[in-house]
């Protein structure tokens, strides 16, 4: 089968066998009521009011949205607001952590029968894709009627994280069991998971845990980045080809992350919603790089802490991965539910900019077969037609033109600004 | 408290550069710039080094004229110096070398820009240009035995050099133009190192030689001869002036195949390899533009759909 291009990255996985430790209490957390993809929810609590552990503090009143619960029990301090990083400005709720942690009442594992309940349970547990864009997994689950097959990405394809792929290593189980529930309740045939070559502890430890579930089949995917894309991982692991201005759903495929899968499960059984969330944390500021389960909510300041990173010598810090993270500017910024990774990092060399030579490398490297010299060319026209006809839109910002042009042009920025400039575009932003 | 960076993604850079990708092709352009030099001594060496030190002087020069950030280290001016030098016949006057090297770097690449703005070959132009000008010495070639040859080289190999001598270089030719042995090494070394596609070249080669087959000529010393290789392996190559698509390099290979062949047989101009590369040159943007791969899961619509649906909007 052909293969979509991709570049070989030096896998900096410095945290690969660091197990998955518990952050001690943070003092306070700060919950956001936007860490999805959609309609922010709106605070349910008040300054003053006492919550428990998993108890709602922000509901969805949009179907579009997955309400947020406390990850700490204590007193809300302020109920404030918050930028993020993407420019949105939400109402916070700040809460103060008491030392005796107390579960909420309303936690109780939920009576999973149909489909229906399934999507419901999904939705009350504010499950959002635990990596990537954080859309809603009830939307995701509700997309089609009859999905044909499920695909667990467990690819995690960027060079630094590894939160993933030592889940997968620790709980196969609840991995495997998740993707079976889900597949017992939405009636689907088969579940494929994919997962890179080159994660040899994981491939062994879910390989072992897929025993008995003849549906459920392992994936090795190249050791090319990126696989984790949702395009792409469908594409490798069944052929087909989700196209423009389509989701997987309507290719009746559902790809859900390794770790919502695992979720979901704990979830069936204990009913806790999604308070937690395994980070990895690495870079070359931090002393002891590690994968840490932290309640959502922390400020990155305790998690880099507790990793022991150097707050001095400290010049960037990026939420999320090495290829497409962004930089957080503000040690107070709360980990959300959907971000997998925090890397501190000394200094970043930048290589100095050039003019494009026009050598192509950039095409070769586009998973999607993307032109970026010329959208570069059509962006600094601001020519719309031009972006437009070479599908400025089909790009996921993955970087790896970035990555390889010579000449280090920021195409990836390159991109992201011409996507924003197209007024279609920028309509749904309003909505 | 400390203020922090902001970057955009990605944080992580590929080790490829601009001028480690000239240094490459420097290098791979080595091989027949030796055996020139070996062949014809001094007088090549020296003019070697001024055609390609004056391309890098007159590159620093009019960037700093024109107040542009400093573009000479990334050595594209010295591989389009040392190409030139490359083409003339041992014996020319370096004077008018330099004078050849300054047009190529002024007027040909950084009047339209500098490096990849230029939409034809500083070389080959600035080789055209030598040619029309001077006649008598762009015509004067010397065998590395020292018997000096008039007329065009590209018909001499019918009647006097052997296959061998061609293929080695042993032959009258522009300093570096003969060695075929060398200029293949180079491009191989240019293609094993994912510099340069062979798409273009192969094409090129593959297209005349299939025509010259036709035509009923003798078929490997017509490869062999005149500027055909550098200008298949090296000018065809050329990131600036020719298509960055797949289909577009095949198609601008097949098509200086074929332009080779009228001209070098039915022109009047003898430097038909040159002479089609800058022709096609003019043909990189259409060949790009009606080649441009399909993006993955881009779907078509109809001509007639898209414009009823322009129309509704």
């Amino acid at each position: 089968m052909k293969r979509l291009s991709g570049i070989k990255l030096p896998f900096r996985k410095k945290t690969e066998t660091k197990p998955i430790e518990p952050l001690p209490l943070p003092r306070r957390v700060r919950l956001p009521m936007l860490m999805h993809c959609g309609v922010p929810c709106v605070p349910a609590v008040q300054a003053g009011d006492f919550v428990t552990v998993g108890q709602c503090i922000g509901t969805a009143e949009s179907p579009e949205a997955a309400p947020i619960h406390a990850s700490v029990s204590g007193e809300v301090t302020a109920v404030s607001e918050i930028t993020l990083t993407d420019g949105h400005t939400v109402p916070c709720v700040e809460i103060r952590a008491e030392r005796e942690q107390v579960l909420c009442p309303d936690c109780r594992p939920p009576e999973l029968a149909s489909r229906e309940a399934l999507i419901e349970a999904a939705r009350l547990s504010g499950c959002v894709g635990l990596s990537g864009a954080g859309i809603p997994t009830h939307r995701k689950l509700a997309a089609c009627e009859q999905f044909d097959l499920l695909i667990v990405n467990g690819a995690e394809c960027d060079p630094a994280l590894t939160a993933d792929s030592r889940l997968m290593s620790e709980s196969p189980q609840d991995v495997v069991e998740g993707a079976a529930m889900i597949l017992r309740l939405l009636n689907i045939r088969e579940a494929r998971i994919g997962i890179m070559q080159d994660k040899l502890t994981a491939l062994k430890a879910m390989a072992d845990a897929c025993e008995g579930h003849d549906n459920i089949r392992l994936y090795p995917l190249p050791a090319i980045y990126p696989q984790g894309a949702e395009k792409v991982l469908v594409f490798h692991t069944c052929g087909r080809i989700i196209e423009e201005n389509q989701t997987a759903a309507d290719q009746k495929v559902l790809v859900l992350n390794a770790a919502t899968c695992a979720f979901l499960y704990q979830y069936s059984q204990t009913g806790i919603p999604l308070i937690e969330r395994v980070v990895t944390v690495s870079g070359n500021a931090v002393r002891h790089p590690a994968n840490i389960a932290v309640p959502i909510g922390t400020p990155v300041m305790d998690v880099l802490e507790y990793a022991g990173c150097d707050l001095e010598g400290m010049k960037v810090l990026v939420s999320g991965g090495m290829m497409m993270g962004e930089c957080l500017n503000d040690l107070d910024y709360p980990i959300m539910r959907q971000q997998n990774g925090l890397i501190a990092m000394r200094k970043l060399k930048i290589p100095e900019r050039s003019a494009c030579i026009r050598c192509g490398a950039c095409m070769r490297a586009c998973p999607m077969n993307l032109m970026p010299l010329k959208l570069e060319e059509a962006y600094i026209r601001q020519d719309l037609d031009m972006l437009r006809k070479y599908r400025v839109t089909l790009c996921m910002n993955c970087g790896c033109c970035n990555y390889v042009c010579p000449a280090h042009r920021p195409l990836a920025e390159t991109n992201r600004m011409a996507k924003a400039i197209l007024p279609e575009n920028r309509k749904g932003d309003a909505e | 408290m400390k203020k922090l960076e902001s970057h955009s993604a990605p944080f992580l850079y590929g080790k490829s550069s601009t001028s480690k990708i000239m240094l490459c092709v420097i290098l791979a352009l080595m091989p027949s710039v030796l055996t020139g030099c070996l062949n014809y001594g001094l007088k090549a060496v020296i003019l070697l080094g001024v055609t390609t030190g004056v391309a890098m002087l007159s590159e620093a020069f009019i960037r700093i004229v024109t107040r542009r950030p400093q573009t000479v280290f990334d050595f594209s001016a010295a591989v389009t110096g040392l190409m030139l030098g490359m083409m003339l016949p041992p014996e020319f006057p370096v004077k008018w070398a330099a004078a050849g090297s300054m047009f190529a770097i002024i007027i040909v690449k950084q009047l339209f820009g500098g490096i990849g703005r230029n939409f034809a070959n500083p070389a080959l132009t600035a080789r055209m240009l030598l040619m029309l000008v001077f006649m008598q010495e762009m015509f004067t070639w010397t065998t590395p035995g020292g018997t000096t040859v008039t007329g065009t080289v590209e018909m001499l190999p019918d009647e006097h050099a052997p296959l061998w001598d061609l293929f080695l270089g042993n032959t009258a030719g522009g300093i570096g133009e003969t060695c075929a042995l060398g200029l293949l090494l180079g491009g191989l070394f240019l293609c094993i190192a994912q510099i340069i596609s062979p798409a273009a070249p192969v094409a090129y080669l593959g297209s005349f030689a299939a025509l010259t087959f036709i035509g009923g000529y003798d078929v490997p010393s017509q490869l062999l001869s005149g500027s055909l290789l550098l200008c298949a392996v090296f000018a065809a190559c050329d990131y600036s002036t020719t298509p960055v698509t797949k289909g577009g390099k095949v198609l601008f290979g097949l098509c200086c195949g074929g332009l080779t062949y009228l001209i070098r047989h039915y022109g009047g101009y003898a430097e038909s390899a040159p002479l089609s590369v800058l022709i096609m040159n003019l043909f990189t943007p259409m060949l790009d533009h009606i080649c441009s791969p399909r993006p993955f899961g881009m779907v078509r619509i109809p001509k007639k759909r898209k414009a009823k649906q322009e129309h509704a909007a």
